[in-house]
């Protein structure tokens, strides 16, 4: 769906981060949602309510449709949070849900 | 002239079963309301449909509303969301065993048996994910809790259904005698009847007022704490005999937080603001009670306007001074449950004059002119 | 008394650092103001400067886009207090104190006072309610932008563009410039809005935005991308994600392409999240088909102490945001004692001036580039309510028994309730209420929100809480 101008490594050493256990290489100072898009990831998350696979949408920060789970903590809005080094990145879980 | 045998001032959940009631014994009925039904306290509140911990004199009416909450669906032709999931009151410490200990002598000295006590393993048993330094708790398995907004609008389907009327967003005036019975003017013209019924909530006070009746009613705002959907983790409604929480699952997942926490009530304004200055206590005893919720997002906080007794027990029975009115109001903000038979009472009442419940702990009388001040 | 009433007292609290808010903040330093910006980027800029400090104004992204850096330039220069990824997720006002506002910073919940908030929110864009706008792969015009200008990542296989308005024309020229493909636009602006426009010809070239505007249109139609013109209805489908759109004319013209990114977009409307959740009175724009804060002279609010400025106050892009910040910013130093009113008003003069000269452009482009989709009759099936998901059907039903307004419709259908808070139902959940009931859409009114406007993690809280206590 996405592809990179150039690639991650062309900004310096590439940040990487796991996404549901997959390495992914990142450019510092990037959201975790463009990251991913640049990766071929195109769903992040089940809805809660149908289950329908939804992705990022608006990636301002308004839709909430990007949510994923990062260092265990669920709901976090990947367009929004800048990749860090060693992040565990998973699809949203609804919270409380068994790991 | 637009007449009705009875005019119910206040669109909750009181106003809408007092409304329902009267059709049910075949009086005709007008509601007054000057939002929507259900706008503050009633379509702000946790749901709770407790019996457990309350006030001795709200037992018998808790007891007789319980009744009716159990065919809700045959009263008001919705299931109002009522779940019969019980409802715990646990001790975090020694204080909190100490209260359970002098609770279970007041109700069962008083001849009930609602209120159960489970040690710690039931205690895990029915709640899995409550942290283990709880102690024990009191409980009652046939509690439950109720969603407010479907109930209260529930409650007014099935009275419109039944031939009242309801005039929302409809301002009411103060009631004035006219001939034997009262006329209440609105924002759509004056209204007369029999009889006038106050369920105005915190503003019920002010009709007392004009009634030459005033009482120390307190416009308070209660806040509760909402989050995103969460897995199903806990089914009764959980509170705690050491710290403010009212903790519960709603059937989408959600989780409701409250426990008597109150902000700033504007009702000249109709608006409360919810204050996080002293909610992170809330929250910290939210994770301390539920280890899961360290997964939980606040996605939202309510405060709804509800009128506070200083005795914590609601105004309900005929007026003093004005005769043909009815008082049905300052329910403290736990008057939810006692919704279905507060209804049932305030028909009894413009029906008979008398109901068969015992009310006189609620007469507006304890307030009257020097009886209050000496009391308290 | 809790430790936490300890909190700094700022003169100005500076809600956003797009162009409104860093010229604020400019602004504020001039006047001797104690201010701190809060902003939710990591970086100045604001959506349409985002990342403008580390692309260098890259070319490919046009002249509107380089004129970014000269003020994040003046941004980095005056400000002393820049809190970047800093979320304003609920402002507290009682009259005549400082306000007090609740930040979240690195997931730990936070807190400060100041006498005046400057809420700099901008704009997010209209949300375009089609079917299949839920699929993965379907996603807004903006949202290719972002992905353009914070991480050099564009489509890699050709993309549609649906909808109509000078972002999309400027999207795809940058995207074009970046080597990215464009299977076509699917223009949905009517081709007779014209004729409502050009009454306001004169305003628009006495604004001076034109020159740009003629620019961007050149650029776009110098790339030679397929545009079906007059497009009324469109439907995006795929199993699990988007492969395809489906598009109907006016005309009755149809046809599919198949694709698997679709962007959406029919201009933007202001932010008001935060400023409802305040409390400040809005009111509906018939022009914009939005609604705005009610706002004074000086960005002043219906709450005291509450000021906006720039898109977040209604659309007026981003060269008329930085006056509008600068205005509400001497208004602010005025009610607080620090310039005179002469003072005032002499520094505000030019200002005003340029301002009112960027905003008589503003209905050209209204009219010119009316939303379409945005406004059309929605099938009962659509998706409303993209976190509940909640079909304008449900909501049609929920009036039908006597759901009157917003606020009904989120108790009877939680619609509005999930964690985007109503930010992408609010806008058809009011129209399709004043469609029912036969209203305009000013007497339906908008969701009453409450605060934290964006979910806080109940940890976060509770950490704040134990460092003070």
């Amino acid at each position: 769906m996405f592809r990179r101008l150039s690639p991650a490594e062309a900004g310096g050493t590439p940040v990487t981060f796991r996404f549901e256990g997959r390495e992914i290489a990142a450019r510092a100072g990037e959201s975790v949602a463009a990251a991913l898009l640049a990766a071929g990831e195109a769903v992040f998350r089940a809805s809660p309510v149908s289950a329908a696979p939804r992705g990022p949408f608006c990636m301002m920060g308004a839709c909430f449709d990007c949510l994923v789970e990062i260092d265990g903590l669920p709901g976090c809005q990947a367009c929004m949070t800048i990749v860090r080094p060693g992040m565990e990145v998973r699809r949203d879980r609804i919270a409380g849900a068994p790991a | 002239m637009n007449t009705a045998d009875v005019i119910v001032i206040g669109g909750g959940i009181h106003g809408c079963s007092t409304a329902l009631h009267c059709r049910l014994r075949g009086l005709s009925v007008v509601v007054v309301e000057k939002d929507h039904v259900a706008r503050h306290a009633s379509g702000v509140n946790a749901g709770g449909v407790r019996r457990l911990n309350r006030h001795p004199a709200e037992i018998p009416l808790a007891m007789a509303s319980a009744a009716l909450w159990q065919r809700i669906e045959d009263l008001v032709h919705d299931d109002c969301g009522y779940r019969q999931t019980g409802q715990i009151r646990v001790a975090e410490g020694e204080p909190g065993l100490a209260a359970i200990a002098a609770r279970r002598r007041l109700v069962e000295g008083l001849g009930y048996s609602h209120e159960q006590w489970i040690g710690p393993e039931e205690l895990f048993e029915l709640v899995p994910a409550i942290s283990r330094h709880c102690l024990g708790a009191l409980w009652t398995a046939d509690d439950g809790h109720a969603d407010p907004t479907r109930t209260t609008r529930a409650f007014a389907r099935q009275a419109a259904a039944l031939g009242a009327e309801f005039l929302t967003p409809c301002r009411a005036g103060m009631p004035r005698r006219a001939g034997g019975g009262w006329q209440v003017p609105t924002d759509r013209g004056t209204f007369s009847g029999a009889q006038v019924v106050n369920c105005a909530g915190a503003w019920g006070g002010a009709v007392a007022a004009a009634l030459g009746e005033p009482v120390p009613i307190e416009p308070i705002a209660p806040m509760m704490l909402v989050t995103a959907r969460m897995a199903p983790f806990v089914d009764p409604v959980v509170a705690s005999f050491d710290r403010m929480i009212s903790f519960k699952q709603s059937p989408n997942g959600s989780v409701v937080i409250g426990g008597g926490w109150r902000s700033r009530a504007e009702p000249d304004a109709n608006r409360a603001h919810v204050e996080f200055g002293e909610l992170h206590r809330l929250i910290g005893t939210t994770l301390d009670l539920f280890p899961v919720m360290r997964g939980a997002r606040i996605v939202r906080s309510w405060a709804g306007i509800e009128g506070a007794m200083p005795d914590a027990i609601p105004v309900i029975g005929p007026s003093m001074t004005a005769p043909g009115v009815i008082h049905a109001f300052g329910f403290s903000a736990h008057g939810f449950q006692l919704g279905p038979i507060g209804g049932a009472i305030v028909a009894d009442l413009v029906e008979s004059g008398a109901t068969s419940l015992p009310i006189e702990p609620f007469s507006i009388a304890r307030f009257a002119g020097q009886a209050w001040r000496e009391a308290s | 008394m809790n430790a936490r009433l300890e909190a700094p007292v700022f003169d100005l609290a500076i809600v956003g650092a797009g162009p409104a808010g860093m010229a604020a903040a400019v602004e504020a330093a001039a006047r001797g103001l104690a201010a701190v910006v809060l902003d939710e980027q990591p970086a100045p800029g604001g959506q349409i400067w985002r990342n403008i400090e580390a692309s260098g104004g890259r070319a490919s992204l046009g002249g509107s886009y380089a004129k970014g850096a000269a003020h994040a330039a003046a941004f980095r220069a005056a400000v002393a207090d820049y809190r970047p990824g800093t979320l304003v997720w609920h402002v507290e006002t009682a009259d005549h104190e400082p306000a007090r506002l609740w930040l979240m910073q690195g997931e730990r919940v936070g807190q400060l006072r100041a006498r005046r908030v400057l809420i700099a929110p901008g704009a997010t864009e209209r949300p375009v309610p089609v079917p299949g706008w839920t699929l993965p792969g379907a996603m807004t015009v903006g949202a290719l932008q972002t992905l353009l200008k914070g991480a050099e990542v564009v489509p890699s296989a050709p993309v549609v563009l649906a909808g109509n308005g000078p972002l999309l024309y400027l999207t795809a020229v940058q995207l074009a410039a970046c080597g990215a493909r464009i299977a076509a636009v699917l223009w949905t602006a009517p081709p007779g809005a014209w004729r409502g426009a050009v009454p306001h010809l004169p305003g628009f070239l006495a604004s001076g935005t034109w020159r740009a505007g003629l620019g961007l249109m050149r650029d776009f139609r110098a790339l030679g991308i397929r545009v079906v013109r007059d497009v009324a209805a469109i439907e995006i489908t795929g199993d699990g994600r988007a492969e395809a759109v489906r598009y109907r004319t006016a005309g009755g013209a149809s046809g599919e392409i198949a694709t698997g990114l679709v962007a959406l977009h029919e201009g933007v409307i202001p932010a008001t999240n935060l400023a409802r959740a305040i409390g400040c009175e809005h009111l509906w724009d018939e022009a914009q088909a939005a609604f705005r804060p009610r706002l004074g002279p000086w960005g002043q609010t219906s709450v005291e102490g509450v000021l906006i400025a720039g898109d977040g106050g209604g659309i007026a892009g981003a060269d008329a945001a930085p006056l509008a910040g600068r205005l509400a910013v001497l208004g602010a130093a005025h009610a607080l004692g620090r310039l005179t009113l002469p003072e005032r008003d002499g520094l505000a003069a030019p200002l005003r001036r340029d301002l009112d000269r960027i905003l008589r452009g503003r209905a050209f482009i209204d009219r010119l580039y009316p939303p379409r989709l945005a406004r059309a009759a929605l099938p009962d099936a659509v998706v409303v309510c993209r976190c509940e998901e909640v079909t304008a059907g449900a909501v049609r039903g929920a009036v039908a028994s006597g759901a009157q307004g917003p606020n009904q419709i989120k108790a009877f259908l939680r619609c509005g309730m999930g964690p985007c808070q109503g930010r992408f139902c609010d806008p058809t959940v009011t129209r399709l209420i004043a469609e029912a009931r036969g209203v305009p859409e000013a007497e339906v009114g908008q969701f009453r929100l409450r605060p934290p406007v964006k979910p806080v993690p109940l940890t976060a809280f509770a950490a704040a809480g134990e460092e003070v206590a």
